[in-house]
């Protein structure tokens, strides 16, 4: 499937080539992108679109948080990848597991997990959210490991992992999202395929409201 | 003031008493019967030469089932004489399947012995008599054990999650029934 897209950025790019910068001749502009024109399918510009507007949910559970907030500071500056936390699980498109997750924090993870909309995304940041960490062993109060509870797109290694891990991390989720071809919801699957059956329906009803009224 | 001074005022207010001393160690302590932890207390808080104002900590301590004995510390400060006290009480623990060890609360004292306490009955499994609100503070409420205790097994699974590393994590994510 593809598509003329963009037209919007095209324009903006028309706008400022002729604002910021000199003319350029129609081979030079070719080959800067700068043309005006985007080729594409429409996968991968949704794609492009979900990757570069990562937002995860604002959330800490340990000494990981205290690495992940300096993440968000100005020295990392996450901001410019187009990742903000946002306050609510509803706006947010991943989940960072920041820290130990305790058995009395499980059930609360799961359920902030599902009340986060679909597609989702979750990281595993740290040693004990990976694997139970240093609590593996005689932890009687920690999770080995978040994935025995959510499903874990990425883990990020570290006790806790310096911000260019948690950064690295980030990247390696972009690249999952920018490789994979998300299906429709399989709810809308669903609907597509049963939607003879319902015109079927639709008709046998109206067949029996024409009998009524006759 | 020193140990011995504060001793030797504390033991002649309660002749009846077998208060011992146990000065071994670099902080020595003063060893009290546990039924009357309150009462010295009391004492130790409202007496103007000592006016310990201030409960730093309560320590529990398992001896495990073979020693078959429990302990809790008190760390106690008098802040405007500047002077500290460790008070000790020893007492039998409790069987398995026997009601769990009573120590007289504190709390009516030192507001900060509330949570010290609570927190002691959570992870050792001490019952405070006359405890205000005696819950677990840090584990969840369905928290089956005192966790801090020597012969304390964990459990199998919480929640359907399994708890011991070894087991992995073969069960299955969301279909379990005795998940919330």
């Amino acid at each position: 499937m593809v598509i003329f897209a963009a037209i919007g950025a095209a324009i903006a790019g028309n706008i400022c080539t002729n604002v910021f910068f000199p003319k350029k001749s129609m081979s030079e502009r070719a080959k800067t992108g700068d043309g005006g024109i985007i080729l594409t399918n429409a996968e991968d510009l949704m794609n492009w679109a979900r990757l570069s507007s990562l937002w995860p949910m604002g959330f800490g559970l340990a000494c990981c948080a205290i690495e992940m907030m300096a993440t968000y500071a100005s020295n990392y500056d996450l901001e410019r990848f187009g990742i903000m936390p946002r306050p609510s699980p509803r706006q947010s498109d991943v989940m960072i597991v920041a820290g130990t997750v305790t058995f009395k924090m499980a059930d609360r993870i799961r359920r902030l997990y599902e009340q986060m909309p679909e597609p989702r995304y979750v990281i595993s940041m740290g040693s004990c959210s990976n694997c139970g960490g240093p609590y593996w062993e005689h932890g009687y109060h920690v999770v080995k490991g978040v994935d025995r509870i959510i499903p874990v797109d990425v883990y990020v290694p570290g006790c806790p992992p310096r911000p260019e891990a948690l950064i690295g991390g980030f990247m390696k989720l972009q690249e999952k999202i920018r490789n994979k071809n998300i299906p429709a919801p399989a709810l809308f699957l669903e609907m597509e395929a049963g939607q003879t059956s319902v015109k079927q329906t639709v008709d046998v009803e109206k067949e029996a409201d024409q009998t009524v009224t006759v | 003031m020193n140990f011995q001074e504060i001793t030797e005022l504390v033991v002649p207010q309660f002749p009846d008493l077998a208060i011992e001393t146990d000065t071994k160690n670099p902080q020595p302590a003063l060893v009290v019967p546990v039924q009357q932890v309150a009462v010295i207390c009391q004492f130790l808080y409202e007496d103007e030469r000592l006016y310990f104002d201030h409960l730093a900590c309560i320590t529990s301590i398992d001896n495990g089932p073979a020693a078959a004995t429990m302990e809790l510390i008190y760390n106690l400060t008098s802040i405007p004489y500047q002077v500290d006290l460790t008070l000790k009480t020893i007492f039998p623990r409790n069987p398995e399947g026997a009601p769990l060890p009573v120590a007289p609360t504190v709390s009516h004292i030192w507001r900060t012995a509330d949570w010290h306490e609570r927190e002691a009955f959570d992870l050792m499994g001490i019952h405070f008599e006359g405890h205000p609100d005696l819950r677990r503070i840090l584990l969840p409420e369905d928290w089956d054990g005192h966790p801090l205790r020597r012969d304390f097994v964990v459990q199998d699974r919480y929640h359907g999650i399994y708890v011991r590393y070894e087991d992995g994590n073969s069960a299955p994510l969301s279909t379990d029934a005795d998940r919330i």
